[in-house]
């Protein structure tokens, strides 16, 4: 499992409005890989061109290429669901299924594409809820609503759930936002963890985050609002929080814009 | 900045006005809870007054078994005796004929509207024409009925005749309904799903309308109970029939609001009045029944998911 993410020449356009422009970059399997940029920059636009959740909002389009391995996701005759069982997400506010248990919202993945062997349904269960760091909270009470949980353990489940269907790729759009500092480093903890068995992208806005938590940063930017974002700068993490190339990536993490 | 703040004198000296106290704005506060009190009396007056009136009047009869079980077959208007049976069982064979067929065509409706055709021409004009449905008036719509049914195609005046016109009533009510309750559904949750991999329509089937499941019942029973209470298509479509008719394809049929109009005529003679107010009570009892059954379903089927 995880696999190497190679973007090339990525242009992203909602009806006539090109968000994002010419994006080129690798993303290495088994590591974290963060994206930060100021509001807008397009960086969550960009996240959701890597599984084709774009796609959800009527008129949003790409031009370029997004190669999983050796296969390109926007290819003639590939299947954006099928894209999205390999590609994985987890969204900034955590979302539960309502009407679900916690078992159920885990299992929801596999249930809804047709697994109903009850034994693999719960060994999967036991097992993600496990790598979510979630396991010895909810072990008690499956059978409750996953709503019920607090919004940490919310967006444990909404990855425990993200898990259980064996992605390749966990792209995380701002999982941490919505949460208190504590709820915040579990799911930290969590991330490191991940990237053993995953390919993990994440967006931040913390920019600390990025800097605890991932191998590779990438920086975007806009040149102002209505122009289209950009990768300005990417590299190991460590060299872009401590001697960036590009003025713009040093003004931004060193707090003097955005 | 810290050595600062403790070199500043604790208070200022000042004291701010903090009471609040302005003779208009209590005077106008009180006036307005006054008034939304009383407005909400005013609208209760009327529905506590049906419920008593129609209790009152009707509840003897309901305690006799022969209401549930008999028909009024034979029975003239200065007789006593007899009951609803044929009427209860007409109604309720007549609504869920009309419920089986709007409710399918009502919800898919929905679902296309704010899943597939959001934003569409198609959509539009489906949207439109839901609103001049909504409109119909019920006598127009057994009309209509009447005119293909019966006058284009030759059929008899039958119950399922009555069934096709109130499909276009309750049609709209609940289309409407259910697009709002969809409407309600947080697209978060579509996006968590399509994120797991689950094409559209099993996101729709297994997720959202599920999620909206409680308000879609709900909708369905607002228009149940609005056309298990209409009149004028059973006058146009199907006769009255004391008799127990079962089958909706032959025969006129009794129901409960031509039960009442018939014995209506009469209401001066003391067993067709009670007969009247014995028939309303039994119609709003079917209405709660049917309401109280659906809630026990929706409450049901979400425990059992949680």
């Amino acid at each position: 499992m995880a696999k190497r993410i190679e973007v090339g020449g990525l242009n992203v356009y909602y009806g006539d409005f090109k968000a994002v422009e010419d994006v080129s970059m690798t993303i290495e399997p088994r590591s974290v890989t963060a994206f930060i940029g100021p509001s807008g920059c397009g960086k969550s636009t960009y996240l959701r061109t890597l599984n084709r959740m774009h796609e959800v909002i009527p008129g949003a389009r790409v031009e370029g290429k997004v190669m999983l391995d050796q296969q390109d996701l926007y290819a003639t005759g590939v299947d954006p669901v099928a894209v999205r069982r390999v590609v994985g997400m987890v969204f900034q506010r955590p979302n539960p299924f309502p009407t679900m248990s916690i078992f159920d919202n885990v299992a929801s993945g596999l249930k809804l594409n047709g697994v109903k062997d009850r034994k693999k349904l719960t060994a999967v269960v036991e097992q993600s809820l496990q790598a979510a760091n979630l396991w010895n909270e909810v072990k008690d009470r499956l059978d409750k609503p996953g709503a019920g949980l607090s919004g940490g353990q919310q967006q444990r489940l909404c990855i425990a759930r993200a898990i259980a269907v064996e992605p390749e790729v966990i792209l995380m759009d701002e999982p941490c936002s919505a949460l208190d500092p504590i709820s915040t480093l579990a799911i930290e903890d969590l991330i490191e963890k991940l990237k053993d068995r995953f390919t993990v992208v994440i967006v931040t806005h913390n920019m600390q985050q990025a800097a605890r938590v991932s191998d590779q940063t990438a920086f975007f930017n806009l040149a102002a609002t209505g122009k289209p974002g950009r990768l300005i700068e990417m590299g190991p993490t460590k060299q872009i929080f401590s001697n960036p190339n590009e003025k713009a990536t040093e003004d931004y993490i060193t707090g003097r814009f955005g | 900045m810290s050595v600062l703040a403790a070199n500043k004198p604790a208070y200022d000296g000042q004291t701010l006005d903090l009471s609040g106290k302005s003779g208009a704005r209590a005077f106008k506060n009180t006036l307005a809870t006054v008034l939304i009190v009383l407005a909400f009396a005013v609208a209760l007056i009327p529905l506590l007054w049906i419920l008593w009136t129609v209790i009152s009047k009707g509840y003897s009869l309901l305690f006799d078994a022969n209401w549930w079980s008999q028909s009024q077959r034979g029975v003239t208007v200065r007789r006593e005796g007899g009951g609803a049976y044929h009427a209860v069982m007409g109604t309720l064979i007549m609504g869920l004929i009309t419920a089986a067929i709007a409710v399918p065509i009502a919800i898919l409706g929905a679902i296309y509207l704010v899943e597939y055709g959001k934003g569409t021409k198609a959509a539009r004009a489906v949207s439109f024409m839901v609103d001049i449905l909504t409109g119909v008036p019920s006598i127009v719509a057994a009309l209509f009925v009447y005119a293909v049914w019966i006058t284009v195609f030759g059929f008899n005046r039958v119950g399922f005749a009555v069934s096709l016109s109130l499909v276009l009533l309750m049609l709209p009510v609940v289309l409407r309904s259910t697009e709002e309750m969809l409407k309600l559904v947080p697209d978060e949750l579509r996006e968590a799903s399509y994120a797991l991999g689950v094409p559209k329509w099993k996101t729709i089937l297994k997720v959202v309308v599920p999620t909206a499941f409680g308000g879609i019942v709900t909708g369905v029973m607002l228009g149940l109970a609005r056309v298990m209470g209409e009149t004028a298509p059973l006058l146009i479509l199907v006769g009255y029939s004391k008799n127990i008719n079962l089958n909706p394809f032959d025969g006129f049929m009794g129901a409960l609001p031509t039960m009442i109009n018939q014995d209506r005529t009469e209401l001066a003679l003391e067993p067709a009045a009670d007969r009247v107010w014995a028939a309303a009570l039994t119609l709003i009892l079917l209405v709660l029944a049917l309401n109280l059954l659906a809630r026990l379903v929706a409450r049901f089927s979400a425990i059992k998911s949680k």
